[in-house]
């Protein structure tokens, strides 16, 4: 073959998948879905939202620079207090995270895009609905009032926290969905979409992190909704989970929000120290020091983060022996928050520091958060704690951990990546002005709130009388604010502004070493031109002739002849290459669905239980539509594929290899996180009640009863089993006998959820009259919709098999429903074995 | 005592400002800041806050000097071995040791500051936006009062503390810590007041609209003022007559309110008698006097947005304003 030819063919491949990558042009723009529209939307929608909830803070800082002021009415300044930390918290600090992984993800993975590239666009658009919803409000001074951790009673009180309350429950519960979304799609793109050969042991430190955040994310966002179900049931339907007048207990939803609120802080944080896990390295000409401390470390605050959210419930009058464990508890996950930064500091001192703009602020994060972190320690300890707590001291405390440790790493990212995204680098000489602005303005702001916080400045007071000594601290924090602020629009103007006049670079500005520099910049749609195998953790500096043997396409993928998007999927541990994934292409449809669920939300919101009824089921309709057409898909040639190299890998596999399997167990670990978060509940009030269950008007416990929850159970057991046949049936390819067994099992399903309502309305169990049988109702409930979920599955299956979309051969559908079941059956079994034996037992 | 409590912490304050600018700048004083210290939990915590604010600072400027180093140039970068040892001693052994020290002294001092009280008890209930207070003596005669507690200087105090509407929480940060107030709950704090003098406090839960107008007098009177006080208050006299009473009574506000001494044994809203002992109306909103009285019966809500008293633009000013002349005399 001669040289020209070569070159030809080379061109030929290229364009083909610049052409099968490519974005739709004009509206249709809209409908990609490919991580890197996706992740630049994400990223984009979620900085917005960070600079209104910014510019509500320095609507407060106006309010409280001078003493008596009336800038804001406090019914304004309640809301806006409260839309601030909302909006930060639940609309940047967590979201940001998952719109730099989508974005950045593939491009350390060698991956073409994650494996389900629908699912993450799906979730942005969650994501915007929700949050312009919930944002909006305040345009109509509807927005919620009630503080960001939303304490009932004040907040079920439907007298005292208007529609505002509704809002912020179901517009972030929509959200929530969203970013369970996003992380089980991260966590199975990190697990199964590395490029061959890169063992979980030698991805970049990032991916690390991704995990692990993924992980919480999976166990602490479902007792939130858990909380947030009991929440809306309590103002919408009477259900007193938390009035203490009928056996409920207020204190109950600080420790659900809590459960989830401090590994939230962990959630945030992880992902910023990943990105300096990445900037350090890289400016420190050598590879990291102590890799797997890193990770030992990053688990390990992980998680120590689930077990310390008492220390936000210091002052609740919680016996001694709680406030001393989980003070003990706040102390020791300093110790692997120390070891991180510790590892980067050895990372520097090993290695030759150049100075970069990144890393200024990368040391401007290390001298905040450090002093966060400190006064960190200081508030875990409960008597100090005592004073602290819910004043300005605890808000200085905690701008300067999540600034230090969230917001300043992440300009030192966007610094860092930004060539990769545009193409172009930021302004060094204004990254100056721009880190000292934030740096002197931040401190400015929130060094004097300490001391505003101990001479007796609650927080969330929307005004104060002078002569208390707070009118000088307020005022220097107020001009602090403006100065920070002022750093951040310039950062901004020079995103918008600035890079427009500057050349384009080219190659690995930094002369880093991962995986994500070695694309043309900035980064194609397309990601790598051939995915290489990996076999170093900085394969750009072990493997020179990598890069240029990418370029040229030498490695796996290098061509769409199909005109299919390709990426390769490779084994959990060791990374072997076992399949080449098609991934689907552009589709309004993730919109669509994501309108019509949001829509359903938000007319919950309204109380337009009809119209959200019937919005839901178009959701749910639209979602069967788009599972059907884009997942699962049947390659239609071939069964298998040469992706280059003489490597032959299936286009199809099924069971434990395929992603959607795994995407399916991640799901339930967080389905079962937030049904454990609710039989919680049930013994929680067995634990403060003097009698459980309480007595009915017979004097005997309440109680569903014996009988229908053990035919309840007996016909689940029987649906459970009809599923096991079905998958074997289908197994030795006799599609009568699935049938058949899909039918059975969807009938004894049905009659199953049907007996478990029927249990608790025969005994006359009434769920406003108090919060046990409130929560028996609610966990029946709860298994009755995951039955009927498991029939729609069914339903799906079968048709699937009438289709000829289900068979021996194409089975993936039947493992990953049969795989559902087994968590709905767990879920059965524990609701029954609750709610009809502990009445026997108590 | 621990040595270390021996430093008092207004001394370490005063020895700390000269050097640092903005403590000078801040100081530490003021009605209700806990850095100035009228009660023993109070100065206990302040000490460990100084001292690990002393140490914490020693630390920032450690690690920070440690990263300037790292951060520059050397002709010769640290070995692996060496570097690894580096995270092991300063990332995991020294904050280990440290935590630990500081947690074995900190919960130490636990049992300590939940001792039990002395005699008196006073219950307090919180309100949406003001304080009900009533005083329970070992014969068990109660006072009840609002928005103003009094206590005997160097006697440990319990405060029982309790809420039926929100979430409140009772912090007097001259005293000692904060401690929710929860419907359903009961709990306890026990506060030694060491200095006489008037202090305040507010609620620090965020309890609805005029969260921050519910602050509390507290006034720490010699134990010998505060029998007499007491002695007084058990003796209910009838007020000196005025007309403002008799209007009182027909405008109907002795159905939220009472006044001993008179019929009016309303319990919704604060208890009025002897208002003028209390130097401010509406737990620390306006001064007391007639002419703030006067205001707030006219429009509570223009004062106090949420408050649950209606509004009596409707009253005959010269009505509203005799009412006022006779709860100021009260």
């Amino acid at each position: 073959m001669t040289h020209a030819n070569d070159a030809g063919r080379r061109a030929a491949q290229e364009e083909r998948l610049k052409t099968v990558w490519a974005s739709p042009p004009g509206w249709r723009y809209w409908s990609a879905v490919n991580n890197t529209e996706v992740g630049r939307w994400y990223t984009v929608t979620a900085f917005v939202f960070f600079l209104f909830a910014g510019a509500l803070a320095l609507l407060m800082r106006v309010q409280l620079a001078v003493p008596d002021n009336s800038f804001l009415s406090p019914q304004l300044f309640n809301q806006v207090f409260t839309l601030h930390g909302t909006v930060m918290m639940f609309l940047f600090a967590v979201p940001i995270f998952e719109a730099v992984a989508i974005l950045l993800l593939p491009t350390m993975l060698g991956a073409r895009d994650l494996p389900f590239p629908r699912l993450s666009a799906f979730g942005y658009w969650c994501f915007f609905i929700g949050g312009v919803f919930v944002c909006g409000s305040i345009f109509f001074n509807a927005a919620p009032d009630g503080g960001w951790f939303m304490y009932p009673p004040l907040t079920t009180d439907t007298q005292l926290t208007g529609i505002g309350a509704d809002i912020w429950l179901l517009g972030l519960s929509f959200i929530e969905v969203a970013s369970i979304a996003a992380a089980v799609e991260l966590i199975v793109g990190v697990l199964k979409c590395r490029p061959p050969g890169m063992r979980i042991n030698t991805m970049p430190l990032y991916c690390w992190y991704v995990l692990i955040v993924g992980g919480m994310i999976l166990f602490a966002f479902p007792p939130l909704i858990a909380g947030d179900i009991l929440f809306e049931l309590e103002r919408m339907a009477d259900w007193p989970f938390f009035d203490a007048a009928r056996g409920g207990d207020p204190l109950l939803w600080q420790h659900l929000f809590w459960i989830f609120g401090h590994p939230e802080v962990y959630i945030i944080f992880l992902p910023s120290i990943a990105l300096m896990a990445m900037i350090v390295p890289t400016f420190s000409r050598r590879p990291i020091i102590g890799y797997s401390w890193v990770v030992l470390a990053a688990v390990g605050t992980g998680f120590l983060s689930f077990g310390l959210w008492v220390h936000h419930m210091f002052t609740t009058g919680l016996p001694s022996i709680s406030l001393g464990f989980f003070s003990a508890a706040s102390e020791a996950v300093a110790i692997p928050t120390g070891v991180q930064i510790f590892v980067f500091v050895a990372t520097m001192l090993a290695g030759r520091v150049i100075f970069s703009t990144p890393m200024l602020f990368a040391a401007g994060s290390l001298a905040i958060f450090v002093f966060g972190g400190l006064t960190g320690v200081m508030v875990a300890i409960a008597p100090f704690d005592w004073q602290a707590h819910d004043s300005y001291f605890v808000v200085a405390h905690l701008h300067y951990t999540l600034v230090g440790g969230m917001l300043f790493p992440l300009i030192a990212g966007a610094y860092y990546y930004a060539p990769l995204v545009t193409g172009k680098k930021l302004s060094d000489r204004l990254g100056r002005w721009v880190f000292w602005l934030m740096f002197s303005g931040f401190n400015i702001a929130f060094l004097p709130m300490h001391f505003t916080g101990l001479r007796g400045m609650p927080r969330r007071i929307f005004s104060y009388p002078s002569g208390l000594g707070w009118d000088w601290l307020n005022l220097i924090s107020s001009v602090g604010a403006f100065i920070f602020a002022f750093g951040v629009l310039l950062v901004v103007w020079d995103f918008l502004f600035g890079l427009r006049k500057r050349a384009a670079i080219e190659g690995n500005p930094w002369n880093a070493g991962t995986l994500e520099w070695i694309s043309p910049l900035p980064a194609p749609e397309y990601g790598f031109r051939s995915v290489p195998e990996v076999r170093s953790r900085y394969p750009l500096w072990d493997q020179p002739k990598l890069a240029r043997e990418v370029g040229e396409g030498r490695w796996y993928l290098p061509d769409a002849e199909e005109g299919q998007r390709e990426t390769l999927v490779t084994s959990v541990l060791d990374g072997e290459a076992e399949q080449c994934l098609r991934v689907p292409g552009n589709s309004f449809l993730p919109m669509i669905c994501a309108a019509l669920i949001g829509a359903s939300f938000i007319g919950t919101a309204f109380h337009l239980y009809w119209f959200s009824l019937v919005i839901g089921l178009a959701g749910v309709g639209a979602i069967m539509v788009w599972l059907w057409r884009g997942t699962a898909l049947i390659p239609d040639r071939q069964d298998s594929k040469d992706v280059g190299r003489g490597l032959r890998l299936p286009l199809y596999v099924s069971g434990h290899k395929s992603v959607g399997w795994w995407a399916m167990f991640i799901t339930m670990f967080g389905d079962m996180t937030a049904f454990i978060s609710l039989v919680f509940a049930y013994f929680y009030y067995w634990t403060i009640s003097p009698v459980f269950p309480p007595p009915g008007p017979d004097g005997a416990p309440l109680g569903p009863g014996l009988l229908w929850p053990a035919i309840a159970l007996l016909l689940l057991g029987g649906a459970w089993g009809g599923m096991l046949l079905a998958r074997a049936r289908n197994g030795a390819d006799h599609a009568n006998g699935l049938r058949w067994a899909l039918i059975l099992s969807a009938v004894l399903a049905l009659g199953s959820a049907a007996a478990m309502l029927w249990a608790p309305w025969q005994a006359g169990l009434n769920p406003t009259e108090h919060a046990y049988t409130a929560t028996v109702w609610v966990l029946l409930i709860w298994t009755a919709l995951h039955l009927v979920l498991g029939v729609l599955m069914q339903g799906y299956c079968l048709a699937g098999s009438l289709a000829g979309k289900l068979t021996a051969r194409w089975d993936i559908d039947i493992h990953n429903v049969v795989l559902y079941w087994h968590f709905a059956a767990l879920t059965g079994l524990t609701t029954i074995a609750v709610v009809a034996l502990v009445p026997l037992v108590a | 005592m621990n040595v270390w409590l021996a430093f008092s912490s207004p001394r370490i304050c005063r020895a700390l400002g000269p050097w640092l600018p903005l403590i000078l700048f801040a100081g530490c004083s003021g009605p209700q800041s806990a850095l100035d210290p009228a009660g023993s939990e109070a100065r206990i915590v302040g000490s460990l806050f100084w001292w690990m604010l002393g140490a914490a600072a020693v630390i920032w400027a450690a690690v920070m000097a440690i990263a300037a180093y790292a951060g520059r140039q050397r002709a010769q970068p640290w070995s692996d071995r060496k570097a690894g040892r580096f995270i092991l001693i300063c990332g995991a052994l020294l904050p280990t040791i440290l935590l630990a020290v500081l947690l074995v002294f900190g919960l130490r001092l636990m049992p300590a500051l939940r001792a039990p009280g002395e005699a008196l008890r006073i219950h307090v209930q919180g309100e949406q936006f003001w304080w009900r207070v009533s005083y329970e003596f070992p014969d068990g005669a109660r006072i009840d009062s609002a928005n103003e507690v009094r206590l005997p200087r160097g006697v440990r105090t319990e405060f029982v503390l309790t809420a039926q509407d929100v979430i409140h929480s009772f912090w007097i940060p001259p005293l000692g810590g904060k401690m929710d107030m929860i419907p359903g709950t009961t709990n306890r704090l026990v506060l030694e007041p060491t200095q006489s003098g008037r202090f305040r406090g507010a609620c620090a839960e965020f309890c609805g609209t005029s969260h921050g107008l519910m602050n509390l007098e507290v006034a720490v009177l010699e134990p010998a003022a505060f029998d007499e006080w007491a002695q007084q208050r058990r003796t209910a006299t009838a007020p000196p007559p005025h007309p403002g009473q008799a209007l009182f009574l027909a405008h109907g506000c002795n159905a939220c309110h009472t006044v001993q001494g008179t019929p009016a044994r309303g319990r919704i809203g604060p208890d009025l008698t002897r208002l003028s002992e209390r130097p401010s109306l509406a737990a620390g909103t306006l001064p007391n006097d007639a002419a703030s009285i006067e205001r707030f019966i006219r429009d509570p809500a223009d004062i106090k947005p949420g408050a649950r008293m209606p509004s009596f633009t409707h009253l005959p000013p010269s009505d509203s304003a005799d009412i006022a002349r006779w709860l100021e005399a009260l």
